[in-house]
């Protein structure tokens, strides 16, 4: 595993997770062996296209998958010394909300509508800090100001629809922070916004995840937000980690095909490109466990080893590991 | 602007929408008024890519849709190769619109899930009469060909196709008129990334081969850098500042521009680095409702009395490069390097 000498302690160590779930098609394998950790104050990118596994992945450690269709069938989640995995339903609850916090992609639909904004608050401060109602009140107001919200205390009465979708999702920061969780699990969250407001909540973030000091695991599709955020980027396609570095590493230096083309697809701000690589093709649904590269079929650097095993996550330069049986810069074989 | 008056397709003056809120439900009364667009002009030239960006809510969408007369503009002029669009009759139109067409954001809502593949390309052809039985088929044939889709899929339903496929089928029935102006609204942003370059690159082959002209409506700054020769920035239902695209992005004029280019993460950690962001205060306010004078002046870190009173002239500052903004100062300096 990647990790700095003398690094901060880690909080949480995820292997080898296998999640399936059961369709009218048949077993989708949504998850396929997923392994990695996260260390104290760290921020983590998992990126991904839809459908890749990164927000099942998240799911599965937190138990947050209706079960059935959804099945883990393997794999640990050690989160301080304790497996999320092993949990009973209220042990789990106790983590949940408490030490890891969760801000989700829809601010619209991530609360209950007939609730006002201070009950919603009120409710973890509650029941995970055992505070009186008037405590839990001060402490929502506290919170509410904390990420930006004029008048906290007058708008604890107002419901969700009251409030715009970058407010929305800042008081959805300000519930998952409630408790000053170690983690806080990111999926998204600026999907749903506008650009000036998706500044608006990173630079919120970044800000409170260096005062709390907490993780973050920070899930999207979007190449460019990771950039400016993370220290640690995963790539996931297929249910499968394929490409796992530091964060300048991976934009300087990608290795995985599709890394590669995912970088090369993406237009520049900051100066013009002729023309865009695209990746043909799709993105697979897997229905069995792969016998040979996911990524195989859209691949131009494919050869026959691709088509017959499936590469493990292999360490090919310092601290900096992909699944790929090819050396793209030679277009054969690793040896 | 570029080009001489000849070589202008479309030529949109003083346009403006207004949705009407009203009140009651036998007795409608109308309370106000969403000013969507309010009183926008500009000229697009032929065989060039005209991006339009802002925020949601900007009013860029319903530009879109008044420009092709679906729906009544409130007042303004549409200029399509010199024809008055706005009153135009109902035959002349209907005439007019084989030569504009539309692909919409939505793949999954914008194709009929009850017809073919092959009846939703041909569709166009039978309504406006240019083909029937197996000639139509053929140019369907053709059409999907050209799309980067396998003519045999005709028989296919919508559902069967991803999302990619999707706006492959939708730019194809596009294309059956054989128009010269496309306006493409949003037609990535429901895709994922690896698919959005190969819509893209299609729509910038087909523009090479056939010269089409596209109006190109987005969020995405950095596609619609991309893809323009030229960006008009749209705020609150009036455009802010318009220039060639590289103008704009290197050099932008208005606050808002330069806000919310430097919103846009940029996919390199070392450029990300090094980058001073201009955080925007509050959200966009209500279009039923906006702030007199300038209409950005309430986020505008620049602003002072006269935004709030009088609304910025919009003037050409620098050759081809247009800005409403009391703080431009002559030869083009922004705000934020005289103050």
């Amino acid at each position: 595993m990647l990790r700095d000498a003398g690094a901060s302690p880690r909080v949480l160590e995820v292997s080898d997770l296998v999640t399936q779930f059961q369709t009218t098609d048949g077993v989708v394998h949504a998850v396929n062996g997923v392994s990695f950790s996260l260390d104290s104050g760290e921020t983590l990118g998992i990126v991904g296209e839809s459908g890749c596994g990164k927000t099942v992945t998240v799911l599965s450690m937190l138990r947050l998958i209706p079960e059935p269709p959804g099945k883990i069938a393997r794999g640990k989640a050690v989160f301080l010394g304790n497996d999320l995995l092993a949990m009973t339903p209220d042990e789990i609850r106790q983590v949940r909300g408490a030490q890891i916090g969760m801000v989700f992609q829809d601010p619209m639909t991530s609360f209950n509508p007939v609730l006002t904004i201070g009950r919603q608050l009120t409710e973890p401060l509650e029941i995970h800090l055992g505070m009186t109602s008037e405590q839990a009140r001060d402490r929502a107001a506290e919170l509410l100001e904390m990420v930006g919200i004029p008048q906290a205390r007058e708008r604890l009465n107002d419901y969700p629809h009251q409030f715009s979708g970058g407010m929305r999702q800042r008081v959805m920061i300000a519930m998952a922070l409630s408790c000053t969780p170690q983690i806080l699990i990111a999926d998204e969250p600026t999907t749903a916004l506008d650009v000036t407001i998706q500044a608006q909540i990173v630079e919120l973030i970044k800000r409170l995840r260096d005062e709390i000091g907490m993780a973050v695991i920070w899930i999207t599709h979007d190449l460019g937000i990771i950039a400016g955020l993370a220290r640690r980027v995963i790539v996931m396609y297929g249910g499968y980690i394929i490409e796992h570095a530091a964060v300048k590493e991976l934009y300087a230096n990608p290795l995985h095909p599709y890394t590669i083309g995912l970088i090369g697809s993406l237009p520049r701000l900051d100066r013009v490109r002729d023309r865009l690589t695209s990746i043909d093709g799709l993105p697979p649904v897997l229905y069995e466990e792969a016998k040979a590269c996911p990524f195989a079929p859209r691949c131009p650097f494919v050869l026959d080893k691709c088509r017959q095993e499936n590469p493990p996550l292999m360490e090919v330069a310092p601290r900096h590991e992909i699944a790929c049986w090819v050396d793209v810069k030679t277009g054969e074989l690793r040896s | 602007m570029t080009g001489s008056e000849n070589n202008v397709l479309l030529r949109v003056e003083g346009l403006v929408k207004h949705f009407p809120i009203t009140r009651g439900i036998i007795f409608q009364r109308q309370i106000g008024a969403v000013r969507a667009v309010d009183g926008i002009s500009f000229r697009i030239h032929k065989g060039e890519t005209f991006g339009l960006v802002g925020e949601s809510g900007c009013g860029k969408s319903t530009t879109g849709r008044t420009i092709l007369q679906l729906y009544q503009p409130t007042a303004g002029h549409v200029y399509f190769e010199g024809i008055d669009l706005v009153g135009l009759d109902k035959e002349k139109l209907r005439h007019m619109r084989r030569r504009m067409q539309m692909i919409f954001q939505d793949p999954y809502a914008s194709l009929n899930p009850r017809m073919t593949v092959g009846e939703i390309v041909a569709e166009p052809l039978v309504v406006h009469g240019v083909a029937h039985g197996a000639e139509a088929q053929k140019r369907v044939d053709y059409l999907l060909e050209l799309v980067g889709l396998n003519p045999a899929f005709s028989n296919r339903y919508p559902h069967e196709f991803s999302g990619g496929q999707r706006q492959r089928i939708g730019v194809a029935r596009a294309l059956a008129l054989q128009p010269s102006f496309i306006v493409c609204d949003e037609p990535i942003s429901a895709l994922d990334v690896s698919i959005q370059a190969q819509v893209v690159n299609l729509l910038e082959d087909l523009q090479n081969q056939f010269g089409l002209t596209y109006l190109f409506i987005a969020h995405d700054l950095s596609m619609v850098r991309h893809i323009s020769d030229r960006v008009a920035v749209m705020y609150l239902g009036v455009i802010m500042e318009l220039a060639d695209r590289d103008q704009l992005y290197t050099n932008p004029l208005h606050p808002y521009t330069y806000a919310l280019l430097s919103a846009v993460p940029v996919a390199d950690p070392l450029v990300e680095e090094r980058r001073q962001r201009v955080i925007l205060e509050g959200d966009v306010p209500s279009p039923a409702n906006p702030p007199s004078g300038c209409r950005f002046r309430t986020r505008c870190r620049y602003a002072t009395e006269i935004c709030a009173e009088k609304i910025p002239e919009w003037r050409e500052m620098v050759k081809d490069h247009w800005v409403a903004c009391h703080h431009v100062a002559e030869g083009g300096i922004p705000p934020w390097k005289r103050m």
